[in-house]
């Protein structure tokens, strides 16, 4: 066994077509190749998916936790973001 | 012999080189030292197991005499399986392992490709499922050869040894006897040497991508297909039968 560890990858799973890809975990991989099929038998075993993305974990920019405050906080009172102000047509089903 | 005996034993033969080489795989099974090929390794075991199931069933549909895929699996001798000898090679290193799984898949996968344009149309429907699997098998275990091969100094010698050592048994693969013949030309199944001449130019492409050298022609095994096993599958068969062996008819 070797004592380096493999770089982290991030896995997102389209479901089916017409939805979004969704995380669904993370695997360790050599290569991108390497990370593509692992997330294929890791987390589509189960007919899981119609698509998978693969990426660095450290490619990803995340906010900062200590910044919470600042970055969501303000959007919590502005409830006229919210389209609850519209009446719903009849018979539209998913809004 | 007549085309119905021949569609038996071919069937059945292609039913033990399924089992055989997924119960190899079974035994590395919580042995990787990484989660994930730890996991693709135990599917692809399960899908050769599957695999086995369907045609060691279909094979007692063909036999009619009420056999079922427990029987062919658990209850006959080493004699009378019929899988080429590379696939009872013992498992050895990682090398030895994806170098056996390549040599072979790419006989199977076009093996299974034409199988599924043959006129039985059980046995080809079998073939185009199993076909779906060794596909995503080949392209996973083929990246792997070119890793080790062309990764560092010491994965290159171990993964050329493995390839020098397993080459010999590669031969048995396109050795076509009565039953392939027969199949062959009842059937519409595959042609061993088309199959041999394929596999030779795929098999170049793959070693100098990796950046192996192709072994010298040489002795060539053979036997497997006759019944006739080196001493590993012996041993594997018994461990393989124990439970059914010593609790006849258990189940759980």
């Amino acid at each position: 066994m070797s004592d380096k560890e493999w770089p982290l990858y991030e896995v997102f799973i389209r479901s089916k077509s017409g939805l979004s890809h969704r995380h669904a975990g993370s695997i360790h991989a050599a290569d991108d190749q390497m990370a593509l099929d692992a997330a294929r038998d890791t987390y589509t075993r189960r007919n899981e998916g119609v698509s998978i993305w693969v990426v660095r974990s450290s490619q990803i920019v995340a906010s900062d936790p200590a910044e919470t405050a600042a970055f969501f906080e303000p959007a919590e009172d502005k409830i006229y973001r919210h389209p609850t102000f519209y009446d719903m047509p009849d018979g539209v089903e998913n809004l | 012999m007549n085309k119905e005996r021949a569609l038996l034993a071919y069937v059945s033969r292609l039913g033990d080189n399924a089992l055989v080489l997924g119960q190899r795989m079974i035994e590395l099974v919580a042995a990787y030292p990484e989660l994930e090929e730890e996991l693709a390794n135990a599917n692809f075991a399960l899908d050769y197991i599957g695999q086995a199931r369907m045609f060691y069933t279909y094979a007692g549909e063909l036999e009619g005499q009420g056999r079922r895929e427990d029987d062919f699996a658990f209850l006959r001798d080493e004699n009378e399986f019929r899988n080429l000898l590379l696939l009872e090679q013992p498992n050895g290193h990682f090398g030895d392992s994806i170098t056996k799984l390549v040599l072979f898949e790419l006989f199977y996968l076009a093996q299974l490709g034409s199988l599924a344009r043959s006129e039985d149309t059980q046995l080809a429907g079998i073939a185009a499922r199993a076909e779906k699997e060794i596909r995503y098998h080949l392209r996973h275990n083929t990246q792997w050869l070119v890793r080790l091969g062309d990764g560092t100094d010491e994965s290159h010698r171990r993964v050329q040894d493995s390839v020098n050592d397993l080459w010999r048994y590669t031969g048995e693969m396109f050795e076509a006897d009565e039953i392939d013949t027969i199949v062959e030309k009842a059937y519409g199944g595959p042609n061993l040497e088309e199959l041999r001449e394929r596999w030779l130019a795929d098999i170049d492409a793959i070693l100098i991508n990796a950046t192996l050298d192709k072994p010298e022609d040489g002795w060539m095994a053979s036997g497997g297909k006759a019944g006739r096993h080196t001493e590993h599958l012996g041993y594997m068969i018994a461990e393989m039968q124990y439970l059914q062996r010593t609790h006849p008819g258990a189940t759980w």
